[in-house]
């Protein structure tokens, strides 16, 4: 026997510093690099013509989520008027500062992509916001320059972006598995993890969203293999963690007998990849299902499992107390 | 290079607390939070038991995981120490350090900032120990400089068994446990 029988004064008896806004952001942080790097590719690869939601539409979500993830990440500092800290110095060992240059460098490419497919993409908002601009001449002149500069040098953009956007979505996992006072997380596999989940909701997000029925099934059959890559990626780290030291194998009865076994099995394994692995198959053999249906389930499970993950780390540690 | 560290006697030590109450006293810690604690840790099977009393705080490693993880280098180590010290007008609250350590050794100020124990640091400069050491009355707590093979804290642990606590978490620690 070997009993902590006693521990007096102590601040964390078990360790819960993020809530809700964490794993809220690593979603939205996780689906902003999937559309980018989705958008970017469309236009490397000259499918624009053929995926028209992920080649002009899709761009204009990409700094509307990232917003709101940084706000949710916003809320989650403690010291909130000190934010501005991030970006007076670059610390190289540190996964949140280089997050929080990454995001500084994606945000103006993202605006730029917007600018090169808002003619085509929504032109109706462009009208407006150029009715809009023409009370003052000067911008209007600006914004004009910008939309001919943006789709001029598109590709140059999908380019620049596109090593960015790789960088977003793996870091959203690389900030987890730096820390190696936290078991669970403390595994390499946790960038690859997030980076094809962020994949798998852009991918999840062209299907529910675009009209045309052959860009809802080129995406349907890149969203299957991404939920296969995810699932190996999940089982490797599942062995890797159950074949570790003891802080590990520990670490790893939270999901294999422990208090988060049920919600990650149903909800993560079950309902957002293995049920919309199934829909996706039977949809492309013809069955008439409602695409929306996997594609909300593999939205919701991405969600569900960063809040599992950011849990589990937390409860999962070096000492019993 | 100074390396401060502490050898805590854990057959000295009673639990007493006194560590835990100067500490709270001498860095005015608000209430609910603490810098140091105490465990005691039972092991073995009845009737052959036994307890170990000790007290607990910051390690000050030497590889400091919260130092390489703060992305404001508001948590760093003070110049030509190893103590792990933060700068509150520098740290943000994203609590990356209080996940980054093994120890479970820092909290959040009710301000927002991040915080722990100092070695305390103002009393080492005026040529005074930490309050929780001078406090000690079975002075089960050495502190001293372990670069140096003449302070007290290296004769303790070459005199004496030790451990330190999750050495295998990599990070270094410089709290010695007299065994």
């Amino acid at each position: 026997m070997n009993e902590i029988a006693v521990i007096t004064n102590k601040v964390n008896p078990s360790l819960h510093i993020w809530g809700w806004e964490v794993p809220v952001y690593l979603f939205l942080g996780g689906l902003t690099a999937g559309i980018l790097i989705i958008v970017s590719l469309m236009f490397l690869g000259k499918k624009e013509k053929e995926y028209s939601f992920a080649s002009y539409k899709m761009a204009l979500y990409a700094p509307i989520i990232m917003t709101i993830g940084m706000g949710a990440l916003f809320l989650d500092l403690k010291h909130k008027l000190f934010v501005w800290r991030f970006y007076t110095t670059f610390n190289l060992a540190s996964p949140m500062s280089w997050g929080s240059w990454v995001l500084l460098i994606i945000y103006p490419f993202s605006v730029l992509l917007i600018f090169a497919t808002i003619r085509k993409g929504y032109p109706k908002y462009n009208e407006w916001i150029e009715q809009l601009l023409s009370k003052i001449n000067f911008v209007l002149k600006i914004y004009k320059w910008l939309l001919e500069f943006s789709e001029r040098n598109v590709r140059t953009i999908a380019a620049i972006t596109m090593p960015f956007a790789i960088l977003l979505g793996i870091y959203t996992g690389v900030l987890l598995s730096a820390f190696s006072a936290r078991p669970f997380w403390n595994s390499p596999l946790m960038g690859p993890i997030f980076l094809v989940s962020g994949l798998s909701t852009a991918a999840a997000m062209v299907i529910l969203l675009a009209k045309d029925h052959k860009e809802k099934e080129f995406f349907t059959k890149i969203d299957l293999g991404l939920i296969f890559t995810e699932i190996t990626f999940l089982v490797l780290f599942i062995i890797g963690l159950t074949t570790s030291s003891i802080q590990y194998q520990k670490a790893a009865d939270l999901i294999l007998g422990g208090k988060l076994t049920p919600v990650f099995w149903v909800f993560v394994f079950g309902f957002a990849l293995i049920i919309p692995a199934f829909l996706e198959i039977l949809e492309l053999k013809g069955k008439k299902i409602p695409s929306a249906y996997a594609a909300l389930l593999v939205l919701i499970g991405g969600l569900i499992l960063r809040f599992i993950i950011v849990d589990a780390g937390q409860t999962s540690g070096w000492l019993p107390y | 290079m100074k390396k401060y560290g502490m050898v805590i006697d854990t057959i000295k030590c009673v639990g007493c607390s006194a560590c835990v109450v100067a500490c709270k006293t001498e860095n005015e810690v608000p209430e609910g939070l603490h810098r140091d604690w105490v465990v005691e840790e039972v092991s073995g099977k009845f009737p052959n038991l036994f307890m170990e009393i000790r007290t607990e705080r910051c390690n000050h490693c030497s590889d400091a995981p919260c130092v390489s993880a703060c992305p404001t280098g508001a948590s760093h180590q003070k110049e030509g120490s190893n103590i792990v010290k933060v700068t509150p007008n520098k740290c943000t609250g994203c609590k990356a350090c209080v996940a980054s350590c093994p120890y479970n050794a820092r909290f959040i100020m009710p301000e927002g900032y991040a915080s722990k124990c100092t070695f305390c640091d103002h009393r080492i400069d005026e040529g005074k120990g930490p309050a929780c050491a001078s406090v000690c009355p079975t002075e089960a707590i050495t502190f001293g400089d372990l670069n140096n093979p003449l302070s007290k804290v290296s004769r303790l642990l070459r005199a004496r068994k030790h451990k330190a606590l999750i050495p295998e978490a990599g990070t270094n620690p410089n709290i010695f446990y007299l065994t």
